[in-house]
């Protein structure tokens, strides 16, 4: 289990190498990423800030990694989202569940980004090429996202 | 009840539009003793100037969290160290 809130790039093969290493438990792998898109409301995106929580971030997501592997029993986990100025294209969050199984990991997963999207106190603010800055807004399918873990769902 | 005597310090600390319409992003209050709930504490930062009447005019808008977890308007800030205001997250 591993949490990390960074400025720097991870590199997906590796963080992988790292949590199955020597591990012969793990029979399934599951990973999300997620990207910067180079639009905003039709815009095209300049650059994306990333704000946090500085104590709070790592403490939600060391809890939020917590119920996941005890939820699905994983074998490993770890959750790397990065924070500060990014660009179009470049990586921003890293969400790797490993199980025996893969229906365990794969639901792991989608439940790690569920809850990080909802809970781990991270602000996103666009600025487009025309230089204007917004904060974006949080949306209400992301809540409905992860209520339906909540009904015992898996 | 004048509040002095009674009185707490706690650090309240901003972010996102919250930090920006406020103007900073972290200070240390003295809360008046009848300030008893969050909402109560958004209620009396309103009071305290336009960059507070603006940030915090739509309390519904807001979240909040005492030392660093998570709370509901209704949570009791006594004993509080610290209180964080947000936006709803947007990370991921």
């Amino acid at each position: 289990m591993s949490v990390s809130v960074q400025s720097a790039d991870f590199d997906v093969s590796v963080e992988i190498e790292k949590l199955t290493r020597g591990n012969a438990s793990i029979g399934a792998i599951a990973t999300f990423v997620g990207k910067v898109r180079g639009d905003a409301g039709g815009q095209a995106l300049a650059s994306m800030s990333l704000e946090h929580y500085a104590g709070m971030t790592e403490r939600e997501l060391e809890r939020i990694e917590a119920e996941a592997v005890a939820r699905f029993k994983l074998s490993a986990s770890c959750i790397i989202h990065r924070i500060g100025t990014l660009l179009p294209g470049e990586n921003i969050v890293l969400v790797i569940a490993c199980a025996p199984h893969r229906h365990d990991a794969l639901s792991a997963c989608d439940f790690l980004m569920d809850y990080l999207k909802t809970e781990a106190p991270f602000w996103k603010k666009e600025t487009t090429d025309d230089g204007n800055g917004s904060w974006v807004d949080a949306r209400s399918s992301d809540d409905t996202a992860r209520a339906r873990w909540s009904k015992g769902g898996t | 009840m004048t509040g002095i005597a009674q009185s707490r310090d706690i650090t309240l600390r901003y972010f996102a539009w919250v930090r920006e319409k406020v103007g900073h992003s972290e200070e240390r209050v003295s809360i008046p003793a009848d300030i008893a709930t969050v909402a109560d504490l958004v209620a009396w930062l309103q009071a305290r100037g336009d960059g507070y009447a603006h940030a915090f005019a739509k309390p519904s808008a807001i979240r909040a969290a005492i030392d660093q977890k998570h709370v509901q308007s209704s949570a009791l800030i006594h004993g509080a160290r610290e209180i964080g205001f947000f936006p709803p997250v947007t990370g991921g």
